[in-house]
């Protein structure tokens, strides 16, 4: 009997020679990431389980960018406790401005193919798009990695979506995701391996494919990965040869399959306050928006920046509509900006939002609301989610978000490429 | 573990993520105490001060999703809620929620039965609440996470095995 990806990943790392789904089995820990807004709590919990040094400082990254830069006077208390901590155990992956961890972590090669990555943020799933198992948990098993190098994990059941042929013009990752996550819906993945795999997936740029990968916790998936092929080991900067193994077997068994036709696929919006409300763009043609958001760990690289300025290249955004942009990391923003595109966003009228976490969460930088209405390109639209809990968020790739700002309302992007 | 208690039921939907729970914007606050009084802020900010030591939350299929946050069980657990019971659970969620010592039960009617005020009892030796007449089974916990959350979660189960 053969085994999925993530069943590979698992048995490589545990030397196994077989795993079942449901099975219960402690994992080795290739690498983890603390962010800025819980790291105090994990040091807290890692000194009160009676720990004194972490299990290796080398495989631990603290990424800064929920709290970057600070909002509120109390916000540097979490980074001067990370810093005290990270110097007393000598761990020296400290990124302080360097843009969102799950754009970080894969672009730094801390997580490579094959690798098992756990990080104390939900979107840790991204990194499934270069081949690693990787989820978010919370402060307290962080700080027992912390301490014993090791996790207890559920092989997961995967449910296998299979993607063909090519994308319409207009059409992005995005749209597959969302198109994907509005038809199992917001707990359609729960505690299941999503795999994505096909010719569509396969023409997909790792950005793109970070994207898919980055909201399968969208629908309670544990992992979101996608077979390492030679675009990833490049991205990566690994020998291929390594990593021949980590494909599904053809006679891998999935808990379902989903094949889907990459033709059929439209610009699609999730509506408030539910990443599962899906609508195509066409039948929300028109609906007023107050503020656009281009960023974050699922939207905010270069190709994403790059389709929104060749939309707004020479026009203007709507009068009484902010566009508001966050590259996701200090890289991305430079290449972006020798590149042209700064310029063009910030000439068609969009605010630029230094590399962090801030407006996606709800803590800073272009706070929503009562009454405001977002079209954005993060990963959730909970009630509340950008500011007010009195203001709605639609979610939409980089493109149809602007587009949108063009004309203060939601339009069809396809109209502007 | 008490085997068997009784509490007054808040009903919340299906969905309850976890910035419903607890907002990004309270989330950097010092302790757990200071958070705690913001559950539930966006859907409904007077909830938290209404909400009494033994209390049970009744609530739709994926409670929790969302967020890694742990402070989401983590002020429910200081609340003193008794348990959840909830169609489904998110999966991160249920993890923070043992981890935390907040026990977390599974039916998929008890939901549809009851009203917000109600009283229903838990029985965890034969995995069953009440609702008046009415009986309700729940998956039952193993042993071993029922004693993790009796001891109070992770931390002391980890204390323990460091000799602490």
């Amino acid at each position: 009997m053969g085994y999925t990806l993530t069943e590979k990943i698992i048995m490589r790392n545990t030397k196994r020679s077989s795993v079942t789904p449901g099975e219960l089995l402690n994992v080795n820990v290739d690498r983890v990431m603390v962010h800025d807004i819980f790291a105090p709590f994990v040091v807290e919990k890692f000194r009160e389980m009676g720990f004194e040094k972490v299990w290796n400082p080398d495989k631990i990254v603290f990424v800064y960018d929920h709290l970057v830069p600070t909002s509120f006077i109390e916000d540097f208390r979490h980074h001067k406790i990370a810093d005290a901590f990270a110097a007393e155990q000598h761990i020296k992956a400290v990124h302080r401005a360097d843009g969102v961890c799950h754009q970080l972590m894969p672009e730094l090669r801390y997580v490579v193919p094959g690798q098992v990555v756990f990080g104390t943020d939900s979107h840790t799933t991204t990194y499934g798009a270069i081949g690693s198992f990787s989820t978010g948990i919370g402060y307290t098993e962080m700080a027992a990695i912390f301490g014993t190098g090791q996790l207890w994990i559920k092989v997961p059941p995967t449910l296998k979506f299979t993607i063909n042929g090519e994308l319409p013009k207009g059409v992005y990752s995005k749209d597959i995701i969302l198109r994907i996550l509005g038809d199992i819906g917001a707990d359609g993945g729960t505690y299941k391996a999503l795999e994505f795999g096909g010719s569509t997936i396969k023409g997909l740029s790792i950005s793109s494919r970070m994207t898919l990968s980055n909201m399968a916790v969208e629908a309670g998936a544990k992992v979101g990965v996608i077979e390492p092929d030679e675009k990833t080991f490049a991205f990566s900067g690994v020998e291929g040869s390594q990593f021949q193994d980590l494909k599904s077997d053809p006679d891998a068994s999935y808990e379902k399959v989903f094949n889907y036709d990459a033709s059929t696929f439209k610009p699609v919006v999730a509506c408030p306050s539910n990443v599962d409300n899906i609508s195509d763009v066409e039948a929300l043609l028109g609906s007023k928006i107050d503020q656009g958001f281009i960023g974050s760990c699922t939207n905010g690289r270069f190709e994403d920046l790059e389709v929104a300025a060749k939309i707004l290249k020479g026009r203007k955004i709507a009068p009484f509509t902010k566009l508001i942009v966050t590259p996701a990391s200090r890289s991305i923003y430079a290449e972006a900006a020798k590149a042209g595109i700064i310029g063009i966003l910030v000439e068609a009228g969009a605010i630029m939002n230094p590399p962090a976490c801030g407006l996606c969460c709800g803590r800073s930088g272009g706070i929503v609301s009562d009454g405001e209405r977002v079209i954005a390109t993060n990963n959730r639209n909970f009630l509340g989610r950008m500011g007010s809990p009195k203001s709605e968020i639609f979610l939409a790739s980089p493109a149809t978000v602007a587009a949108a700002a063009l004309e203060g309302k939601i339009v069809d992007p396809r109209k502007y490429l | 573990m008490k085997e068997a208690f009784k509490g007054r039921v808040w009903k919340l939907g299906d969905d309850i993520d976890t910035d419903i729970i607890i907002p990004t914007q309270f989330l950097a606050l010092k302790t757990v105490e200071d958070m705690k009084k913001y559950a539930f802020n966006p859907l409904r900010p007077e909830l938290a001060a209404q909400i009494q030591p033994g209390d049970i939350i009744v609530a739709g299929k994926n409670f929790g999703c969302g967020s890694s946050r742990e402070q989401a069980p983590e002020i429910l657990a200081a609340l003193k809620i008794s348990c959840i019971i909830a169609k489904s659970y998110a999966r991160i969620f249920y993890r923070n929620a043992f981890n935390n010592g907040l026990l977390l039960l599974e039916n998929s009617e008890l939901y549809d039965y009851c009203s917000e005020g109600d009283h229903v009892s838990v029985h965890l030796e034969s995995s069953q609440v009440l609702l008046g007449e009415k009986s309700f089974e729940v998956a039952s916990i193993p042993t071993d996470l029922l004693q993790m959350v009796e001891a109070g979660g992770l931390v002391p189960f980890m204390r323990k095995r460091n000799g602490k």
